[in-house]
């Protein structure tokens, strides 16, 4: 098969398996017109390739009755000749309860989401691990409130089908 | 009292309506009796359609529809099709492709005149060539054929009341498509007796295998062709009503005429949100495109896999699969499945002789429904 055809095959793959990662290779094949055999190889492919990074499953931790607060982080921080935020970003990103870490445009330097069980224990957090990190110049913390949209999923729930059940 | 018209009275009521009242008292039915998709419309065009209601756009508009939306609609067609239609005198809105097949074969018509209607096909075309006081003609196609229309069975149909000739790929109920050579000896047709062609393509974004091809692109189609789309299916806007015909200007004009007494105009609301899905709803219905695509081959593969012989369809949202081989007609297969498994399915014979051996299944539904119907399919055949 052509390069082009498996460059092709590999991105629908992809788009399948962001939305839901639970597809098997089997429904996979039929949805695209491959082999099953050619669709595990792809997917292989890309696992060790690093095109896919992880797989997991969002959870909704109100509703299993484990909530949690997250907190947004706006970090302003100096910024190092030759590494630039790299240094602080690191010693942020390395605590377990930190999400994620971007560097952002803007008035402040670093966003960061952090997660804990309590307000509390969030605060302390950010007052005592964050903010004395040598070279951060400041924070401020914005709570998550309510959760509408999470990287693309709603946490709404849509209506039934109004569709009728017969139509030309 | 007096008799009612007899033009109304000798069409038949629509075959579809028993299953309506079948569904009503029955739970847990998963339907691929559906004709529309099931996603809603995209939220940038319903975003678009509220806040002109806020800011208060609650006009008539030009009859021919806003030229904005005119326009646009002019660019795409030059864009996907190259084909170039003034926005100004070739373009009408209407309340969607229903209108602008009403207002046409009303614009087209004198009584007796003939339109050849290859089946099977859309259930409103016949009704409305009588309606407009003609006489429908079905051109066969055949499964052998993949659905197609074989110019020859058009040539052995015209007669000297022929005025037109109507296509519709790709299809439904069959998701047949028809490329460019195939549809260039079906214009010559056309040219060669003198034919207009009324080519409805409200589902041209959802060829897969292969672009679509505009019939009205064609070499000596133009100038005798109505183009008639619209938003429904692309963009899954069917609640809306809004489509359009693209014609020559005298053909359009007389259009216009029928529509301006019975219509005025497109709701304007609905104009705007159109408007808006050209405008920016490319990517949208890509994605619901690419969709359908993934769910047609699991549905199809899997009609496959359980005897039910289907080749894969090149458009539309439909499966199209001969029950032949169980023994049942469509219509006993349709209703059996609904009472045995559950399963909503449109047989065949609706949409004219030709498919009477066939049923039609509407994938526009979430794959793990159009497994789970597969599976009581599977179970109904095997208990035949």
């Amino acid at each position: 098969m052509s390069r082009e055809h498996d460059d092709d095959l590999r991105a629908k793959v992809l788009h399948i398996l962001e939305k839901d990662a639970r597809v098997t290779p089997d429904r996979i094949a039929a949805m695209v017109g491959a082999s099953e055999d050619h669709v595990r190889a792809l997917v292989e492919a890309c696992e060790r390739d690093g095109l896919i990074r992880s797989y997991r499953t969002r959870v909704d931790w109100e509703k299993a009755g484990e909530p949690r607060v997250f907190a947004f982080l706006d970090v302003a921080a100096q910024p190092e000749r030759g590494r630039g935020y790299d240094r602080i970003a690191e010693r942020i990103f390395r605590y377990p309860e930190v999400h994620s870490v971007y560097l952002v445009s803007g008035s402040q330097d670093l966003r960061v989401v952090v997660e804990g069980r309590t307000i509390q224990e969030v605060a302390t957090f950010v007052a005592e691990k964050v903010a004395t990190i040598e070279g951060v110049r400041g924070t401020t913390t914005h709570f998550l409130l309510k959760k509408y949209k999470d990287d693309g999923d709603l946490f709404v729930d849509d209506p039934a089908d109004p569709r009728l059940a017969v139509s030309p | 009292m007096k008799p009612l018209s007899r033009a109304v009275g000798s069409v038949p009521a629509s075959g579809i309506r028993r299953f309506f009242d079948l569904v009503a008292e029955m739970d847990d039915v998963i339907s691929l009796g559906v004709g529309e998709p099931d996603f809603v419309t995209p939220w940038r065009v319903r975003e678009a359609a509220i806040w002109s209601l806020e800011k208060g756009l609650t006009t008539y508009t030009s009859n021919y529809g806003l030229l904005a939306l005119r326009t646009e609609i002019a660019r795409k067609h030059a864009e996907r099709y190259d084909q170039n239609y003034d926005p100004a005198r070739e373009i009408l809105v209407t309340v969607g492709v229903s209108e602008a097949l009403d207002v046409a074969f009303r614009a087209l018509l004198d009584p007796g005149d003939e339109v050849l209607i290859p089946e099977p096909c859309y259930v409103s075309y016949g009704p409305c060539v009588r309606f407009a006081g003609g006489v429908p003609v079905p051109v066969p196609t055949r499964a052998a054929n993949r659905f197609r229309v074989d110019p020859d069975d058009v040539a052995a149909r015209v007669t000297p009341r022929t005025k037109a000739m109507l296509l519709s790929f790709p299809c439904n109920p069959t998701g047949a498509v028809m490329g460019r050579e195939g549809l260039q000896a079906l214009v010559d047709l056309a040219v060669k007796h003198d034919l207009y062609v009324l080519s409805d393509e409200i589902y041209d974004r959802l060829s897969y295998d292969a672009p679509h091809v505009s019939v009205a692109s064609l070499p000596g189609a133009a100038e005798r062709t109505i183009l008639m789309n619209g938003f429904s299916k692309a963009y899954a806007m069917t609640g809306w009503r809004i489509g359009y015909a693209c014609a020559p200007a005298h053909v359009i004009e007389m259009m216009m005429k029928i529509h301006q007494y019975t219509m005025l105009c497109a709701p304007i609301t609905a104009q705007l949100g159109a408007l808006e899905a050209l405008k920016r709803g490319d990517r949208d219905a890509d994605e619901m495109v690419a969709d359908y695509d993934r769910r047609r081959r699991v549905f199809v593969g899997g009609l496959n896999e359980i005897g039910l012989e289907c080749p894969l369809p090149g458009g539309a949202f439909y499966a199209f699969p001969s029950v032949e081989r169980t023994g049942l007609d469509g219509e006993s297969f349709a209703e059996r499945l609904l009472k045995e498994q559950r399963v909503l399915v449109v047989p065949g014979g609706v949409f004219g002789e030709g498919g009477v051996g066939h049923i039609r299944c509407c994938y526009a539904t979430a794959t793990e429904k159009l497994v789970e119907a597969l599976r009581r399919m599977k179970e109904f055949v095997s208990s035949l």
